[in-house]
């Protein structure tokens, strides 16, 4: 009140109008370069930055955990210049250069998220917190992958999601700050139901197992909306906990419930245990109506075929990849991976790579690592080469959109790695839907939350 | 009654420096991160509470993991309602828990020794169930109920608009993230400590004690002890219920995993391998068990390269392939192995360890005073 009182000179009016236009006009202007690149979460000051791998090496998904690795591996290797490069060559468009991200090596921890959500997260937090994790990535269950997600937002950190079938990841759970490479279950039910009619007629009654917890639930939703589209009936849909071994005292009742198909959501050693045991019961050789009763497997990998063995063969289901598609990105990445472990990538490897190169040249192409703008960088991306054809990364719900295969288990498998049969590429626009269909919201990129 | 004796005086505020100093102390063992820090008070409070129960009536409790999943559940469910605020979530899970435990010691405390655990693992159990997949509207099974934009939050959206952004639990408008979050659980601690200690030396402590050495007896001179074990299995199902909604409340969501039996087995080994009946006892206890967790769970192959890089390249390898199996996924092996050692020399936990060498110096320097009550601060890494 100083001033008032001793009245306002010119000079004094001119002066506190200058600094009140340099101030308001272009100190903000300063303050947000500094902000945009200074203040995010785990900013990579020294010449490296770190992927923080969160993967199931215990429990059901344990072998899709250990692909998973593998493939973060080789991405890092190639990202980083070392190794014969892999798919970098053919991602088009790429602003990839082998020297790392920004001329910043690329180094990595992981975490054993044990296929459950609570240790994930825990998991995700020491990997962010401790270890300064830049990105955070994997995960083969839906439900760790929507854990971690969530943290992600409340962190800060992108999170590129791994093996995650769930119609929630990308739908009713979706983030801002989380992407999926990989197709759902409601792609699957598109996808497969086709292919079931015309095999199978229009006039099934089917059974349900299903794995319970959020990816059995949008799977068997997605299925059953896809068959009773078809025609088809659906007897019961009994839900099964993730992890376990016996599944007599669930196949028991269906042998006298009428059913004359089983659809079995499950994955990983869940699928490998209850497909076999529901072979064991006779139920491939039993007739039901009048009709041979059938199995179908809505999403199944190489890895989960490879380790059900003669139980899966002739049984339908749908894949996101298959190392045998003949493209070009598919065959670099399976020679790729071949020459480094000696098998054939599995599904799961294969978007944990992809997922690990998306990053890499969502930053190089925004030329910072702050989050917000390697979102935008993300979001509606346009890319091809990755072994799906033509793929967008949706902006409003962050679902990539391409190709879906419908698969079938090898009659006559030439090798152990030979089980699965391609019986139809889908095209994208088949399977693309309403990113609005499953509600949800983003939510924001900014302000980027800082992490402690 | 009112006063603390000395001993106890020094006990509680050598504990206090001890927890509001372990941002620096927990420095070298790599230990020093927010998210630990606060397990570690978390884990310290439920073994605080267990230790109500099992060290000072002395009946062992299968099921407490029940109470934190429900404290957890709780105070997640008083976010999505009510509000982010965490006072209400913590109040709202302790009374829950409480309630919770009040109704399964009534049954369980029937039955003493063998029985009374198998009661309280059945009644987990079924917890556990219920929550995986049963009452999965109100638990979201294995997804875990998570926070989401959209949650009514009936207080919170009475008084201001909602901030966007995904919504985290805060204390009077203070994010509670990082070590914000650590030293609010810490307070807690201290709190949790400063009562437990209040319970053991006060008469209603002192009945828990007769309970343990004698139930028989103390029925034959006249004591009703239902009541108190019951209002100790209330007490410890509370401790654990706070430390359930702590742990919702630094990280929000709750997941059914929590309430598994293994959760129960593990605060029974923090307690015992800290040292049951002690008070500072089973808080090391639980330091040590998430120690190795978080720590020696993150020991990767690379790592162990790095570490016997010294050596000459064959006997390299041999040491990195024999120690891989005691890090990683395999640090379940290294902690049975602590755990045989210990529960073989030191019957009595970590803090009969201290005991003893206390009384080691104590012998040198004059005749031995009241041995246990000195704390030495011993390091979880050790």
């Amino acid at each position: 009140m100083t001033l008032l009182k001793r009245g306002l000179s010119r000079r004094r009016v001119l002066q506190t109008g200058m600094a009140g236009i340099i101030g308001s006009g272009i100190a903000p202007l300063m303050f947000t370069k500094g902000a945009w690149a200074q203040e995010f979460c785990n900013n990579p000051t020294g010449d490296t930055v770190t992927f923080g791998l969160n993967l199931p090496l215990t429990g059901a998904y344990a072998e899709e955990g250990a692909d998973e690795q593998k493939a973060y591996e080789l991405a890092i290797a190639h990202i980083n210049g070392e190794g014969d490069g892999g798919l970098i060559s053919v991602l088009a468009p790429t602003a990839l250069k082998g020297n790392g991200i920004l001329g910043k090596k690329v180094g990595y921890v992981s975490s054993d998220s044990q296929t459950k959500s609570d240790v994930a997260r825990a998991g995700a937090t020491r990997m962010i917190e401790r270890d300064g994790a830049i990105m955070i990535t994997g995960g083969s269950s839906s439900g760790e992958a929507i854990a971690v997600q969530g943290l992600c937002q409340e962190m800060g950190v992108i999170f590129m999601a791994g093996l995650t079938h769930s119609n929630d990841t990308t739908g009713k759970d979706k983030r801002r700050y989380g992407f999926r490479h990989f197709f759902n279950a409601y792609q699957s039910g598109v996808g497969l139901a086709p292919v079931l009619g015309q095999e199978y007629g229009s006039d099934r009654r089917a059974y349900h197992l299903t794995a319970d917890y959020t990816w059995g639930w949008t799977q068997e939703e997605s299925i059953k909306a896809a068959t009773e589209a078809l025609g088809w009936d659906t007897v019961a849909a009994v839900r099964t906990p993730l992890g376990s071994t016996d599944y007599s005292q669930y196949l028991t009742p269906i042998l006298n419930s009428g059913a004359d198909v089983l659809i079995l959501n499950h994955y990983g050693l869940d699928m490998v245990n209850s497909l076999t045991q529901a072979v064991q019961f006779g139920m491939r050789d039993r007739q039901a109506n009048g009709k041979d009763f059938q199995i179908v497997t809505p999403l199944i990998s190489e890895l989960m075929a490879k380790g059900a063995g003669e139980s899966v063969k002739g049984i339908f289901g749908t894949s996101n990849w298959h190392w045998n598609l003949q493209d070009p990105g598919t065959i670099a990445f399976t020679k790729s991976f071949g020459a480094a472990y000696g098998s054939p990538p599995s599904q799961a490897a294969h978007t944990a790579y992809v997922q690990a190169l998306l990053y890499a040249d969502a930053v190089e192409r925004a030329g910072t690592f702050y989050p917000p703008e390697v979102i935008k960088a993300l979001e509606g991306h346009e890319f091809d080469g990755m072994g799906n054809g033509p793929t967008l990364y949706r902006a409003e719900d962050h679902q990539c959109i391409k190709n879906v295969l419908v698969v079938q288990g090898n009659e006559n498998p030439s090798s152990e790695y030979d089980v699965l049969n391609i019986v139809q590429e889908i095209p994208r626009d088949e399977v693309a839907y309403d990113p609005a269909m499953f509600g949800g919201e983003l939510g924001p990129a900014e302000p980027a939350p800082l992490c402690a | 009654m009112t006063v603390m004796s000395r001993n106890d005086l020094l006990l509680f505020l050598g504990f206090t420096v001890v927890v509001l100093a372990m941002p620096i102390w927990l420095h070298p063992f790599g230990a020093a991160y927010p998210d630990l820090l606060q397990r570690f008070m978390i884990y310290g409070i439920f073994a605080v509470g267990f230790n109500i129960l099992f060290g000072l009536t002395g009946y062992l409790s299968f099921g407490h993991a029940a109470f934190f999943g429900v404290g957890s559940y709780a105070a997640v469910w008083s976010f999505k309602l009510l509000s982010l605020d965490a006072i209400p979530a913590m109040i709202f899970a302790i009374v829950i828990s409480g309630l919770f435990a009040l109704i399964i010691g009534y049954v369980s405390l029937r039955r003493s020794g063998i029985y009374f655990s198998i009661l309280t693992l059945a009644f987990a159990q079924m917890s556990y169930n219920l929550a995986y997949s049963v009452l999965t509207p109100i638990t979201n099974g294995e997804t875990g109920l998570q926070l989401t934009l959209n949650d009514p939050r009936y207080l919170d959206r009475a008084m201001f608009e909602a901030a966007p952004g995904q919504p985290v639990p805060t204390l009077l408008g203070q994010s509670l993230g990082g070590f914000a979050g650590f030293y609010f659980c810490a307070g807690f601690l201290i709190l949790a400590f400063f009562i437990a200690q209040r319970i053991t030396s006060s008469p209603f402590g002192m009945m828990l004690k007769g309970i343990k050495s004698n139930q028989t007896r103390m029925n034959y001179t006249g004591f009703n002890t239902k009541p108190y074990t019951l209002a100790a299995f209330v007490i410890s199902g509370m401790y654990a219920g706070l430390a359930g909604a702590l742990l919702a409340v630094t990280d929000p969501l709750a997941g059914a995993e929590r309430m598994q039996w293994t959760a129960s087995g593990e605060v029974v080994l923090m307690t015992i391998l800290g040292g049951a009946g002690t008070l500072v006892g089973p808080v090391i206890g639980a330091w040590l068990i998430k120690y190795f967790e978080n720590i020696f769970s993150a020991i990767n192959e690379n790592i162990l390269h790095r570490f016997f890089d010294f050596l000459p390249d064959g006997v390299d390898n041999v040491l990195v392939a024999i120690s891989s199996k005691f890090v990683g996924e395999g640090w379940f092996l290294t902690l049975g192995l602590v755990f045989v050692l210990i529960v073989v020399f030191l019957p009595g936990g970590i803090m009969e360890g201290v005991r003893r060498i206390a009384h080691l110096f104590d012998r040198s320097r004059r005749s031995p005073t009241k041995p246990g009550k000195a704390t030495p601060h011993p390091q979880p890494a050790e």
